[in-house]
């Protein structure tokens, strides 16, 4: 017996809560899940074949909620988990987790045990609403049928509304097994309260005007809110306007073209030196949707001490959190800019002349540019800034990427130069290990017709390599490119930076990843050389379905520039004028 | 410095869980928090008192209209407000000695609400400073003082507001609310 969700939608009727459940998604323009079922689940999971909605089985629920994630990042649309109570639950946290502290629209539904049991420490019962507290935007726990619809569309607005999050949707056993009367339109949620503290005043943005109008060396500082305000536009405009340079967060990448003559590259712990000269340099910074994180400031006592700072944020608690600003502009990042951008005159018009800001940071660029591994000559070692150079080369910056977390991750946002937004995803509040192959996995649905690369470390890699099943059932091409140092890379860079090489539980042993790969039918290849590289990636890339490629770099290559943690912009280490392991030679 | 915040929240489960959930996160101690019904039916109030930086105010009344079930923030900070915690002590006292307390109460402006032949009960409702003193003076008589129970403060600005805290977060805020919950009305 097929149901016909659509009229469902339209005419009031009687339902169970699991029909429910999948009728109001439908209903909230939803069209794949993932998860993984269970004996709680279990009624939403018969449910389901009723419904024009297509569900991912994946192999283990962390894998579920970030590819839920990925497909959020990728597509702009909510992303949708679902799994079963207790275990299932829980194995959700850390991707439910890595969707909040990156603001990723995200809806998870768990099942729980029955209603009257509840409390009891009844078989998988967990209080997931209490653990996920902390790091959900918000969560429901739903034990009767005729609350679902309600409590699932309120769940929808708040994960997309303001600034987004991840929301839990827990549904105990029995109301998913009640019937209720399903009326979608009377379920709809009332009018969506904007946050009362934000903020955009006449008087604001005369001064902001003002402040741009009279700078000298201002930097835009463009972050993850640009693409999520779908600001992309009005940011290129002020910054093309008042001939304003940009620098980009990790999650900002792409939001402003990397081929931009105004586009500085990524500032931070790993940004280039000119960017964050820059930054320490200038005497205005304009803060767009991003939120001054730890990564990106070093120490806030010695951070852009020069400048004055424009805040632009969606998100009032974010206001004089680590760094204290001068103009704090608090609402939608594009709204904002729609308002802010007529109080802005051209060059031509009276505006601000930036030539010689421009030509100071031009400056700095040379010598950065020579220390540069990919302008060194070849001494046939293959280095990751290799492969991620040719990567970007010949899919031509038009990719999606979803990298994991490690060096491998950094050398992606240094050499893959993105154009275009939401075409670089990863994992920066949290840093989630393990995030990139389901992530993909989720990026893949959520946009189709993109080339797909996974770029991710070995140790990553190994922590949700199980769903290369996933990516074999569902039939999607995706590549993969694994950086394989040998270590867990990152971490042995710091012990080498800061803890006298103690090379400590960071050497690691791996299986064959070709081998791995060809297990689950995927095939793969080996690369060793500078020279095989573009050959390997097209080979990949021509390859009908998921093609893997095990890129043996350099051991113990780092990445550089580096600011310590903890240390100032203007403190990093640079990169070694030499090839790093000549140099390593002469210790 | 010490902050008191005076919110409405919707009187649901586990409210009161997220409230305290934000401060545990936020790692900052909540020294006082009263609860109780409102004026506005579905709403209750409570007043909060918690230890912190100068700077920290506008960062926790942001991340408390964050919690969805938070429907007003107030920051009470310095404005012209009455604050009073209600105090029950119970204290031991024979028909000998009882009269020396009934002297001390009524210096306090407390009140005597029970009496047994072994002990009384005072009720007192005033600032802090009052109630300390008075357990201050009881104390001074050892082993008198049976039992202590404090509500923590509540706090009301001063002056006349329909709902005092709208108005105190002035008219655009309060009308978006207001609009918000009309429009939830069926
Ligand atoms: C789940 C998780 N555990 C631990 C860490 C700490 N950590 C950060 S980077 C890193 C090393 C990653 O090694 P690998 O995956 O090989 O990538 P590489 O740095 O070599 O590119 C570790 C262990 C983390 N970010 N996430």
């Amino acid at each position: 017996m097929g149901i016909d969700a659509m009229t469902h939608l339209t005419t009031p009727t009687r339902l169970t809560g699991a029909e429910i459940l999948w009728a109001t998604l439908v209903g909230e323009g939803v069209d794949t899940v993932f998860g993984y079922p269970g004996g709680a689940i279990l009624p939403a999971y018969d449910a389901l074949r009723k419904f024009p909605i297509r569900h991912v089985l994946v192999r283990h629920e962390q894998g579920a909620a970030h590819m839920a994630d990925g497909y959020a990042r990728a597509s702009g649309k909510v992303g949708v988990a679902v799994a079963t109570s207790g275990p299932g639950a829980t194995n959700l946290i850390t991707g439910i987790a890595t969707a909040m502290l990156d603001s990723i629209p995200m809806v998870c539904v768990t099942g729980n045990v029955s209603s009257k049991v509840l409390g009891t420490d009844a078989f998988q019962e967990v209080d997931i609403t209490g653990i996920t507290l902390p790091v959900t935007k918000h969560n429901f726990l739903v034990s009767r049928a005729e609350d679902l619809a309600a409590a699932l569309r309120h769940a929808f607005q708040i994960a997309r509304s303001g600034r987004p999050g991840p929301v839990l949707v827990d549904i105990t056993k029995d109301a998913q097994q009640a019937t209720a009367i399903f009326d979608f339109e009377a379920a709809k949620p009332k009018l969506y309260r904007p946050h009362p503290m934000l903020k955009v005043e006449d008087a604001g943005l005369a001064q902001a005007a003002e402040l741009i109008r009279n700078a000298e060396r201002p930097v835009i500082l463009a972050g993850h809110g640009v693409s999520e305000a779908g600001a992309m536009e009005q940011v290129r405009t002020l910054a093309e306007r008042a001939q304003i340079p940009v620098g980009l967060t990790l999650l900002g990448l792409g939001s402003f073209p990397a081929s931009h003559p105004l586009n500085l590259g990524m500032m931070g712990m790993h940004g280039e030196a000119w960017v964050n000269d820059a930054i320490q340099e200038a005497d205005l910074l304009i803060a767009c949707g991003m939120r001054f994180d730890d990564r990106v400031i070093g120490t806030p006592a010695t951070y852009a001490t020069k400048a004055k700072k424009i805040h632009i944020e969606i998100d009032p608690a974010e206001i004089n959190k680590n760094v204290k600003v001068d103009v704090a502009l608090v609402g939608d990042l594009r709204a904002v800019l729609e308002e802010l951008l007529p109080r802005i005159s051209s060059r031509g018009q009276g505006g601000r002349d930036g030539s010689s800001w421009l030509k100071w940071i031009d400056g700095r660029k040379g010598e950065s540019a020579v220390r540069d591994i990919k302008n060194l000559p070849d001494m046939g070692h293959l280095y990751a800034a290799h492969v991620m150079h040719d990567l970007w080369r010949i899919t031509g910056g038009n990719a999606v990427v979803v990298t994991d977390v490690g060096q491998h991750q950094m050398w992606e946002a240094q050499y893959y130069h993105h154009e275009h937004p939401r075409t670089l995803i990863t994992s920066g509040g949290l840093g989630t290990m393990g995030f990139a192959l389901p992530a993909a996995i989720g990026a893949k649905f959520g946009c189709p017709e993109k080339e797909v690369w996974v770029v991710a470390g070995d140790g990553g890699f190994q922590m949700t390599a199980a769903e290369l099943s996933t990516i074999v059932q569902e039939r999607l091409k995706i590549n993969i490119a694994v950086i394989n140092t040998g270590y867990l890379g990152m971490v042995r860079q710091w012990q080498e930076f800061f803890y006298e090489r103690n090379y400590e539980a960071t050497p690691l042993v791996s299986p064959d990843f070709v081998k791995l790969a060809d297990a689950h039918g995927i095939p793969g290849r080996a690369v060793r050389t500078r020279g095989e590289v573009a050959a390997a990636v097209e080979e990949a890339r021509a390859a009908n379905g998921a093609f893997l490629l095990n890129f043996l770099v350099e051991k113990e290559d780092s990445v550089y520039p580096m600011i310590p943690a903890g240390s100032s912009l203007h403190e990093m280490i640079l990169r070694p004028g030499r090839d790093p392991l000549e140099e390593r030679a002469d210790d | 410095m010490l902050h008191t915040f005076v919110a409405y929240v919707e009187d649901l489960p586990g409210v009161l869980t997220r409230v305290a959930s934000l401060f545990r996160r936020l790692n900052i101690n909540i020294s006082s928090l009263t609860v109780g019904r409102s004026e506005r039916p579905g709403l209750s109030r409570l007043t909060l008192v918690c230890e912190a930086s100068a700077s920290a105010g506008h960062r926790i009344r942001a991340s408390l209209f964050k919690l969805e079930n938070v429907v007003d923030v107030d920051d009470i900070a310095q404005a012209p407000s009455v604050t009073r915690e209600l105090a029950l002590i119970k204290v031991a006292a024979s028909p000998r000695n009882r009269a020396q307390i009934f002297d001390l109460v009524e210096v306090f402006r407390a009140r005597i609400v029970d009496l047994t032949s072994e002990s009384l009960l005072i009720e007192m409702t005033g600032v802090e400073s009052k109630i300390e003193g008075l357990i201050e003076v009881l104390r001074e008589d050892d082993g008198r003082i049976l039992e202590i129970c404090r509500s923590g403060k509540m706090t009301m600005r001063r002056g006349h507001h329909t709902s005092g805290v709208l108005r105190a977060m002035g008219a655009g805020v309060a009308d978006a609310a207001e609009q918000d919950r009309a429009a939830a009305q069926p």
